[in-house]
């Protein structure tokens, strides 16, 4: 009886740890969605108090818009492609694939950082009204969650180099950054529709 | 280079605080003292500090806890005899510079790092042992939120004596709080403190939610687990849910401070009750994650005190998730004076008084446990009956002020206060009370003494009801709150009433540093040692392991076919822990010093934050970062324990066990 039960239990309860990483990280993901969702619900709240200051309609053009977002989906898709090669242990790949995710995400970032500093060198910084400050809040805890991602990847990427296999552990963290990774392109969908789209019509 | 400090951030011109730094520098020499004179620091650090075994934790969650008690309850009297002294023209004592901070400082204390570090300190005593789990999903993580929870208050603290604390309240409402009004540092070590104990909190969250999920023993389904275990897993829905929501709130109002923003300022756009919105949809459902817990503990105490199972699980359980719900919806309660229009407040009303039912049922499950059961009148049991009484009136009190036309009335007068302490106190504080007397034999061993626990409870009830009794006068009669001085005549007497009160806890207060210390000093008499590991003749699995268990909880892990599983196995003669099967050797986390790491970094980020000295924020800041990344970098993380070893420690036990029940 005692050794029937046994057995499997350890077995079970190793099984458990690992499965628990992803699970609890998907977990903290959800904490983070309702970051955002307060910091939409602010916009929400504020997005008309101009006060007397620029408008959406003066400050946003869709050109660099477009490319922001272009290269930000673009980058899931890489990360795929770099999760796909992490299956088949093509570590080399892998890691190829991570920078060229890291390089579009860097792009990304870039831009919006330039777009910032556009508007603040136009006196359109978030101390100038209610309605900047719940934009550049937002915008940038984003951008600031992509940067993070930006510190991870490299980090992953020196961790797989010179390495011959991926283990469970480091399966499990590339993983959790794949989550990471597409949950900020839905948060950037939903930025991108509520904050530019609606504000523009 | 120092940014805004200066030696003129040290109130050296406040007596008061020059004393208590004194007395604080005299003890804290004493203790460092004493640890080095015995040469202990090693122990601390290797055993303590560095911990990630989650009953270690708990120790220092409590301990924690105290030391808030002792700093929140000092605030407390300061309050109450500045108010029994500021009569007709007599200025008392504190200045409204210095009283203003007591105030904020005491509530913020009490409920971040008292009620909330208690709590955590439960769940970590009990929930992985009530599961059969052999340690919470996430050790490092466990030991990270410990240490971001300890620095958070030790900034608290450090406002003491460098600079000031928060003039705003506990909860820091703009526009007074922003930078117009309160220029200083104060607010700024108030949002630097909840911001690092909230990243603590949101992790302990994460950590029991997929502890609760993800390692229950076999057989333990959804509704086989224990009451306390429910109550833990709603709590951390609950945090993941709101403490997101207030560290937005809180960072919303840093970035109005620090960069100039407009969120919730006069000018600009600002808006405050978007503030008070975002707070309270975080606050509200505060008092359920804390009072949550309390509930399970006297569903855990009072059956095995009345010798039966709890009455009507299932509807405790729904009770428990409904409550969990209902929280959610009533959050415009604490400002129905904000005017939001009759349709909006009676939605509001209705939902904080739908609260009362799930709760009235808690209440009769209770009653009936005890009803036609074999009572012993243990201290625990004093705590849980002292509950039913001051809880039910509070909640009574608070059904009052959930209609929004006697709202408008009672609003920030003395009878909220004497509402919601009516709650925290005789819920919350009695609850967690009640647990760490319940529990304590299993964690340290032996069993608190009884006599000085009986004593805190009766100071403590006696006291609660004269210190917050004649607050509903007064606050019927028209004394609002945070008032310094006062000139009516009418109040003074029940202002003293008051202070008698307030005495009368302290004497609780004392009783129960008193208990700790006799308990610690008889812990090797026969008596109160807890041999067996099941002193009370406990229902559920934590009581079926050894007092203190060992560190991997259950060398072999229990099987769960009903609800009560341990009083299963017993009436049926099961041996629950399997003793002289086949062990195995168990896969352990290493200790690691990655969390008081982090945590420190995370203090130096803080203090630097508040006095804009940023290169040293930025130290702070990377250190925090370099630590995650090293952290995720090492390998050495794990170890086994050899079958032999665990062999060896429960045939300890059993043998034990068995000279026990020869006797």
């Amino acid at each position: 009886m005692a050794q029937n039960t046994t057995v499997p239990t350890a077995g079970h309860d190793e099984h458990h740890h690992e499965n628990t990483v992803v699970f609890g990280f998907w977990v903290y993901l959800m904490t983070d969605c309702i970051i955002f969702g307060s910091l939409f619900a602010t916009f929400a709240v504020l997005r008309n108090q101009f006060n007397g200051g620029p408008t959406p309609h003066e400050l946003f053009e869709f050109g660099g818009l477009g490319l922001e977002t272009a290269l930000l989906l673009l980058s899931s898709i890489t990360y795929g492609f770099g999760m796909i090669a992490a299956h088949k242990t093509q570590i080399s790949k892998v890691i190829m694939w991570l920078g060229v995710t890291f390089l579009l995400g860097l792009g990304f970032v870039g831009l919006e950082v330039r777009e910032f500093a556009h508007m603040i060198a136009d006196g359109a910084g978030p101390d100038r009204s209610a309605f900047l400050s719940a934009f550049f809040t937002l915008v940038s805890t984003h951008g600031l969650h992509v940067t993070c991602g930006l510190i991870w990847i490299v980090t992953l990427m020196v961790q797989l180099m010179g390495t011959t296999e991926i283990p469970e552990r480091m399966m499990n963290k590339l993983t959790c950054l794949s989550l990471f990774w597409h949950f900020l392109d839905i948060v950037w969908i939903c930025v991108f529709t509520y904050v530019y789209l609606a504000s523009m019509i | 280079m120092l940014g805004r400090l200066s030696l003129s951030a040290i109130p050296l011109d406040v007596p008061i605080l020059v004393g208590t730094f004194i007395g604080v520098l005299i003890v804290g020499v004493a203790v460092l003292g004493l640890i080095t004179y015995y040469g202990k620091w090693g122990y601390l650090w290797k055993e303590w500090f560095t911990s990630v075994d989650h009953k270690r934790l708990a120790v220092m969650y409590i301990v924690l806890a105290l030391v808030a008690l002792a700093r929140g309850f000092a605030d407390a009297i300061m309050m109450r005899t500045q108010l029994a002294l500021a009569y007709a023209g007599n200025p008392g004592y504190l200045p409204p510079h210095h009283y203003d901070q007591i105030f904020s400082a005491h509530g913020t204390i009490m409920i971040f790092f008292l009620a909330m570090a208690f709590m955590t300190g439960l769940f970590n005593f009990i929930v992985p042992l009530q599961i059969g789990a052999r340690d919470v999903a996430y050790p490092f993580l466990n030991n990270l939120s410990f240490w971001m929870t300890a620095v958070a208050f030790m900034l608290v603290n450090v406002s003491l004596f460098i600079g000031e604390f928060s003039q705003c309240g506990w909860l820091a409402y703009p526009p007074l709080s922003e930078m117009q009004f309160s220029p200083g540092v104060g607010v700024d070590y108030y949002i630097w403190a909840i911001q690092i104990s909230g990243v603590g909190t949101l992790l302990t969250g994460v950590n029991f939610f997929v502890t609760i999920v993800k390692m229950r023993a076999p057989g333990m389904s959804w509704l086989k687990m224990p009451v306390f275990t429910w109550t833990a897993f709603c709590s951390s829905i609950l945090i993941m849910a709101t403490f997101p929501v207030l560290t937005v709130a809180v960072a919303l109002l840093g970035l109005d401070r620090y960069f100039g923003m407009h969120f919730f300022t006069n000018d600009g756009g600002g808006n405050q009750m978007l503030y008070l919105n975002l707070i309270w949809a975080w606050g509200h459902p505060e008092v359920y994650i804390l009072v949550l817990p309390a509930f399970g503990v006297f569903s855990e105490v009072v059956p095995a005190f009345s010798g039966k199972p709890l009455f009507g699980y299932k509807t405790m359980v729904y009770a428990t998730c409904s409550i969990m719900v209902l929280s959610f919806l009533v959050w415009v309660h604490h400002f129905f004076t904000m005017g939001a229009g009759p349709d909006v407040n009676a939605f509001f009303g209705i939902a904080t008084m739908i609260i009362s039912i799930p709760t009235g049922v808690k209440l009769f499950n209770w009653l009936f446990t005890m009803y036609k059961g074999r009572i012993q009148y243990h201290a625990c049991m004093y705590w849980a009956v002292g509950f039913m009484v001051v809880f039910t009136i509070g909640g009574m009190t608070g059904v009052m002020m959930a209609i929004p036309g006697s709202d408008f009335v009672l609003h920030n007068s003395l009878f909220l206060i004497a509402h919601f302490h009516n709650v925290i106190i005789g819920g919350v504080y009695f609850g967690y009370v009640c647990g760490m007397n319940f529990w304590a034999p299993k964690v340290l061993g032996f069993k608190m003494n009884e006599a000085w626990g009986i004593r805190a409870f009766w100071f403590w009830l006696v006291g609660f009801f004269f210190a917050f009794m004649p607050l509903y006068v007064l606050g019927f009669e028209g004394m609002t709150r945070r008032i310094n001085h006062y000139d009516n005549p009418a109040w003074h007497p029940w202002m003293l009433i008051a202070e008698v009160g307030a005495v009368l806890i302290l004497f609780g207060v004392v009783c129960q540093l008193m208990q700790i210390f006799v308990s610690i000093r008889d812990c090797n008499k026969p008596e109160n040692r807890d041999f067996t590991g099941d002193p009370w003749n406990g229902r559920t699995l934590e009581w079926s392991t050894s007092s203190p268990p060992p560190v991997y909880n259950y060398a072999i892990v229990p099987h769960v076919s009903t609800l009560d599983a341990f009083t299963h196995d017993k009436e049926n003669g099961i041996d629950t822990r399997q003793a002289g099967g086949q062990y195995e050797a168990i896969h352990m986390p290493k200790n690691t010093a990655s969390g008081i790491c982090a945590g420190a970094f995370a203090l130096i980020f803080g203090f630097a934050a508040v006095w804009y000295i940023w290169w040293l924020a930025a130290i702070g800041l990377v250190g925090v970062i370099a630590t995650v990344i090293a952290r995720s970098a090492n390998k050495d993380i794990d170890y086994y324990i050899p079958a032999e070893e665990v062999a060896r420690i429960e045939n300890e036990h059993t043998r034990k066990l068995m000279a026990q029940a020869a006797e």
